[in-house]
């Protein structure tokens, strides 16, 4: 309840600040929209945000699945063999060093205006943080029942099947988290290299066009949609953390 | 599975460190054989040696059983932590490791042992609703599922207050009845209690205070000392100084 209070307030300060900005210095509509503008080309043009925010959505969505797949994998396969662990840890820490936005070009040259490359951008940028923190996850279970199930004579496939995977669960929720707010910024990425639809691609339109109010709309949508996906990731990784350690604080 | 008896000789070093030099340990069948020791002397070292557990310990010597058969498989660990996995229900926690295994059919065994420990009713629970004395009597059931002669107890009882500390003791020598057990222990009242053989670990070296133990026996039916008998006390008194007398 205070949680919503406090949105509330920081939207009317927003609010407030920005029309006094507006009305004070009086800027023109294509420098800075007033909010009641920004509102009106919201209902206006609702629908075809809408449809725009879609092919977004199921961009960042895709991209969170696959990210999610690839890099749960990546975590179990680095923490089940100190050889893959010893050979694929550097490539890992090389490829963060190369930025991925650099990457987006060359991934619409190879695969095209389609919504391929913008899930792939989604992917590598949520990519690391999943795979990191589930790793250390896995890698933090509690030495004591490791031993304990090595004395019981678990094969280490069935320790990490039983034991480290569920253990490892908290470490790879608090990547999804980080993922939920990382993947919209590379699907938006790839579409503001090039698209013909998308959140992205409508907004550096608008902003061609000098319809900086339908820019400042589609923005609205993106904030409205990168908050929702925090919210559920959020609530099904506190579930999956319950789950697994109902005594968690979370 | 008969129990056997255990002897363990010769150095242990982790890294430049000195464990144990020289020891001469012998763990008889069938009894409590408690190793008493200030925290920190590497007791749990030697558990880790017998449990095959010695990644970073380098030992020179011989770990060697009466029947000349190889150690693994035939060990049980029960540690001061319970160690019980908490997304699984206590029905869960005691059947790890046959699940782990992949046996089958071993459900009515873990139903007996959580019947023999007190906690039919609390069988579909998971942990975090149970008490500390709760969560370690699971932990006993689940050792006892192992059903294996050799049983390695890493202070099990030591974080319980003392009067389910007494009560564990009691259970814990009922169950374990007819096996090989080492009880790895700093507290002098335990070891009075409950050793049929006892070794004092200081830094580098393992002495032998059978001793001190209370000279009259156990009885055939009788699992435990009394904790409140007079060489029981004396017995305890004798250890504390003993272990005080430890630089």
């Amino acid at each position: 309840m205070k949680g919503v209070l406090s949105i509330c307030l920081f939207v009317i300060v927003l609010l407030t600040g920005w029309q006094s900005l507006v009305s004070g210095f009086d800027l023109p509509h294509y420098i800075l929209p007033s909010p009641m503008r920004v509102v009106t080309a919201f209902t206006t043009h609702f629908w075809l945000i809408l449809r725009h925010a879609t092919v977004t959505f199921s961009e960042v969505m895709l991209g969170l699945i696959f990210g999610a797949l690839l890099g749960g994998m990546t975590a179990i396969a680095l923490a089940a063999s100190p050889v893959i662990r010893a050979v694929m840890r550097p490539m890992m820490v090389l490829s963060q060093a190369l930025p991925v936005f650099a990457l987006a070009p060359i991934l619409t040259l190879w695969l095209g205006y389609g919504l391929v490359p913008k899930i792939i951008m989604a992917l590598l940028i949520i990519y690391f943080p999943v795979t990191s923190s589930f790793f250390d996850g896995l890698m933090r279970t509690p030495s004591g029942m490791l031993d304990m199930a090595r004395v019981m004579g678990a094969k280490p496939s069935a320790i990490l099947l039983h034991i480290r995977i569920p253990a490892g669960v908290p470490g790879l929720a608090s990547g999804m988290r980080l993922a939920a707010v990382y993947a919209p910024i590379g699907a938006i990425i790839g579409e503001w290299v090039g698209a013909s639809e998308g959140l992205g691609y409508l907004m550096l339109l608008a902003n061609g066009r000098a319809k900086i109010d339908l820019m400042f709309a589609a923005l609205f949508m993106l904030v409205v949609m990168t908050l929702a996906l925090h919210f559920l990731v959020d609530r099904l990784a506190t579930l999956a953390v319950r789950r697994i350690d109902p005594s968690a604080a979370s | 599975m008969i129990s056997p008896s255990l002897t363990i000789k010769g150095d242990a070093h982790i890294g430049s460190q000195l464990i144990f030099k020289a020891a001469c340990l012998e763990i008889p069948a069938d009894g409590w054989t408690c190793l008493l020791g200030r925290s920190g002397v590497g007791k749990t070292t030697i558990l880790k040696l017998i449990a095959g557990l010695d990644e970073h310990i380098s030992f020179t010597g011989d770990i060697s059983s009466s029947d000349a058969m190889p150690l693994a498989g035939r060990i049980a660990l029960m540690s001061q932590t319970d160690n019980l996995l908490p997304w699984l229900s206590v029905r869960g926690n005691v059947m790890l490791g046959s699940r782990m295994r992949r046996e089958h059919g071993q459900s009515d065994q873990a139903d007996a042992l959580i019947e023999r420990v007190g906690l039919t009713e609390f069988s579909d629970r998971k942990p975090h609703t149970l008490s500390g004395g709760m969560r370690q009597r699971v932990a006993l059931a689940r050792t006892l599922m192992e059903d294996r002669p050799i049983m390695l107890l890493d202070e099990p009882f030591s974080a319980l207050d003392a009067g389910l500390r007494a009560e564990m003791q009691e259970l814990a020598a009922e169950l374990f009845a007819g096996k090989t057990v080492l009880l790895i222990t700093h507290d002098p009242a335990e070891a009075a209690r409950m050793g049929d053989r006892l070794y004092l670990m200081t830094g580098g070296g393992i002495e032998d205070l059978k001793a001190i133990l209370p000279q009259q026996p156990k009885q055939p039916q009788q699992t435990v000392r009394e904790f409140d008998s007079a060489e029981v006390l004396a017995a305890t008194g004798s250890l504390l100084s003993k272990l005080r007398e430890i630089p």
